[in-house]
């Protein structure tokens, strides 16, 4: 590691004492690379295995890697915590302008732990931490609004990120999110109930450093090939282009759009929500995280005019990603455009996972229909495309005015312990399910996942492009090989969709002008060696491989395979355990 | 490092200037800005000579701040060193051994085109080299010839 580069600069932020210090960790940085890696031990030193994920002993860890800031699509943070979701290891990754303000504000990783009493918002600079009072940000119910009056009190225009939770990070629902940027979050697993227990409002990161390389000449040379495999690549032309939107369509086609709470995998609303159509009638603009020339992010705008005055008309500008579309579309059975935007707008101003969201949601509606929970609880009608009620319900989810709303803020794996239904609580490990009833790669995909999240692994992609599933076995084996390599453009910190430019080759070529001197077989070996501490630290939070549970609405809706078999299934989670169990065993 | 230098200040001698073509198109990615401080072969951006930033965030549009070659420019004239001379056709060369770190020519550029080095307690300035467009995908920026 070259001797004057910032990443082993670890900042240490105590909210109860209201103090701060940096720890130079060469010892975490040389041996786990960066981002999860190094996170997951930070993690490790910080919390006794049964912490409660919203009490003040939460460590909350922010990291960035090597790649980051230096090389195109290294544009991601990771944050890795205790989640209330799930009540295992939480990890959610955001971009936006994150990434580079960490790492330019000088720093690899920042540690919070303890919690403030009064609420505060944080602005960290190169070698300072503000403590910043934010008693009347505390309650704004828009999360917009708060990142407006952040922006114009805050330093470092254009150099800085803005995170911050909504109201219902306030409210402790477990899965309320972070935002950063407006555009980009720490979605998934509750990262903002997490930063809410805490009482801080925001973070405001600002940084503008050098980061130094060692072999100049060499640096700008594999810069200039791995940014022309950027622009050149498939990846670029499908994310640019109508975003990850473009999904919909061909997945509704081949019968894996999730829709009405699983009751179907084909919606015959998709033409209407596709990416195609929203790009051709409402899409605004496109934006890209700092240092990716990709541009994903896809903004629409929605005029509504206002009901007391002629020609006055508030426009709203909503991002959309096939995520949103499916868990407050197709899932909840919404098929006009402007309602689901309308949707994805309410969620984003109060500061809620979309995924986790809508899939309560859709859940929740089925239980109604089938007279399990009754208006007594649900206070309004839940009904497949009644917007205006879905409406009501997010709010009553943000408000928990009783005791139904009260357990549909914990997810559907709570909710449905209380109320029943567990059959179709389209949770995996407690977490929400994505967007992709593809076949058996997703199923288990989402099940051993580490985050239970279709890009853990994305067996979701492997069951697109196969004909026939191999042996439960070989498909488990394949599954981990994925996500034991994703562990280490993780650690990079490399954004997933970049996967493709980001070979092994490329990955080593990138990181020998920063003076690192790794083969390809040391770095998939460092790949496998994090994989195995994620999951050693899941089983001390608590985790047992041997009692997955799948629910099984998913054996009961087809999928481009078939209808899935059980069966198959169970041996596949079962070798996963032996695996595990086998590593663990030889490990030490 | 050095054949590249001698690039630039044979771009520089051709008398072109990065200009904004369209900021319309901009998707904020920064990359022209890591790019201007890669000139040096270093990574970050405390080296940059341009600025993405959003007008009020970032649904509202996004501004490109980087010098636009006055004809006569004001950030020269206000310096007391002449460490900022004037260039050929517009904009201004700057002598960093005869600047002395008062700051004046940043408070002088209207459009806030005079960044500040924090590391050298120096003004950076776009020397109008056109390196940065050549990773704008999106061509925001490109190299104007000055006639
Ligand atoms: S830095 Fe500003 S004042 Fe100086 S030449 Fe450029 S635009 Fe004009
Ligand atoms: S900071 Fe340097 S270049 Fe700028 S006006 Fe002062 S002496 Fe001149
Ligand atoms: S033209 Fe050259 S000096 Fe000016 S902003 Fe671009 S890279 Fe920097
Ligand atoms: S490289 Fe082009 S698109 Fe990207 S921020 Fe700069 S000007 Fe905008």
């Amino acid at each position: 590691m070259n001797p004057r580069e910032p990443l082993k600069r670890v900042l240490y932020i105590d909210l109860s004492k209201k103090s701060f210090w940096i720890d130079e960790r060469e010892d975490l940085f040389e041996r786990w690379l960066g981002g999860v890696g190094v996170a997951v031990q930070l993690f490790k030193e910080e919390a006794s295995k049964n912490v409660d994920p919203l009490s003040p002993e939460n460590p909350v860890i922010f990291s960035v890697g090597p790649l980051t800031s230096l090389y195109p699509l290294a544009s991601k943070t990771i944050a890795i915590f205790k989640s209330p979701l799930t009540g295992n290891l939480g990890e959610s990754h955001a971009g936006g302008r994150s990434a580079i303000a960490l790492r330019l504000a000088g720093y690899g990783a920042t540690v919070i732990k303890g919690a403030s009493q009064l609420p505060v918002y944080l602005v960290i600079k190169e070698e300072e931490v503000e403590f910043r009072d934010a008693s009347a940000l505390w309650g704004v119910s828009n999360a917009i609004t708060v990142g407006r009056i952040l922006r114009e009190t805050a330093p470092g225009q254009g150099v800085r990120t803005i995170m911050r939770i909504g109201k219902a990070g306030e409210k402790l629902v477990s899965y309320a999110a972070v935002m950063t940027e407006t555009y980009r979050h720490f979605g998934r697993l509750g990262l903002g109930a997490v930063l809410g227990s805490k009482k801080v409002k925001g973070i405001i990161i600002y940084g503008k450093h050098t980061i130094p390389v060692e072999d100049k000449k060499k640096y700008r040379e594999v810069y200039d090939r791995l940014y022309k495999l950027s622009v050149e690549s498939d990846a670029m032309k499908r994310y640019h282009d109508i975003g990850t939107a473009m999904n919909i369509l061909p997945l509704n086609y081949i019968g894996a759009l999730p829709t009405r709470n699983l009751n179907s995998s084909r919606f015959e609303g998709a033409e209407e929500i596709s990416g195609e159509n929203i790009a051709e009638k409402k899409l605004a603009r496109r934006i890209a995280c700092a240092h990716c020339p990709v541009a994903c992010i896809h903004i629409a705008s929605i005029r509504e005019p206002y009901p007391d005055e002629p020609y006055f008309y508030k426009t709203t500008f909503i991002s959309y990603d096939h995520e949103l579309i499916y868990s407050l579309g197709s899932m909840l059975g919404v098929k006009k455009i402007d309602n689901v935007l309308r949707l994805i707008d309410i969620v984003e101003a109060f500061g809620l996972d979309a995924i986790s969201a809508g899939v309560s949601l859709a859940w929740a509606t089925e239980a109604y229909k089938r007279g399990i929970v009754t208006i007594n609880e649900t206070l309004v009608e839940l009904d497949w495309g009644n917007v205006e009620n879905y409406i009501e319900a997010i709010k009553y989810i943000v408000e928990q005015p009783n005791h139904f709303y009260t357990t549909l803020a914990k997810g559907t794996r709570e909710a449905s312990k209380h109320y029943g239904g567990q059959e179709f609580a389209l949770n995996f490990g407690g977490n929400e399910m994505p967007g992709y009833h593809t076949g058996y790669g997703a199923i288990i995909g989402y099940s051993i996942g580490s985050r239970h999240s279709h890009l853990d692994c994305a067996g979701y992609r492997v069951d697109q492009t196969i004909k026939e599933p191999p042996s439960p076995e070989e498909y488990v084996e394949m599954l981990i090989k994925e996500e034991e390599w994703r562990q280490v453009l993780t650690s990079l910190v490399i954004c997933l969709f970049a996967r493709t430019i980001y070979t092994v080759e490329n990955v080593v070529d990138a990181l020998k002008p920063l003076g690192y001197d790794c083969t390809e077989d040391e770095l998939k070996k460092l790949g496998e060696e994090i994989y195995l501490e994620k999951q050693k630290l899941k089983i001390e939070l608590g985790f047992n491989p041997r009692e997955l549970k799948i629910p099984s609405r998913v054996f009961e809706t087809s999928t481009p395979h078939g209808l899935l078999r059980r069966d198959y299934v169970e041996k596949a989670l079962q070798h996963y355990a032996e695996l595990i169990e086998y590593k663990i065993n030889t490990s030490d | 490092m050095e054949c590249f230098e001698k690039n630039m200040s044979t771009l520089v001698h051709e008398v072109k200037r990065l200009a904004v073509l369209d900021s319309e198109r901009c998707v904020g990615c920064q990359l022209c800005m890591f790019a201007c401080s890669r000139r040096f072969g270093e990574g970050g951006l405390a080296k940059s000579a341009i600025l993405v930033r959003s007008v009020g965030g970032i649904e509202k549009g996004l501004t490109v701040i980087v010098c636009r070659a006055c004809e006569n420019p004001p950030c020269a004239r206000v310096c007391p060193t002449d460490a900022l001379g004037q260039r050929k056709h517009g904009g201004v060369i700057f002598d960093s051994s005869k600047c002395i770190g008062c700051g004046n020519c940043v408070r002088a550029c209207d459009i806030g085109a005079v960044f500040w080095d924090d590391e050298t307690n120096k003004p950076i300035i776009c020397v109008h080299c056109g390196y940065c467009s050549r990773f704008c995908h999106y061509k925001v920026i490109g190299v104007e010839k000055i006639k």
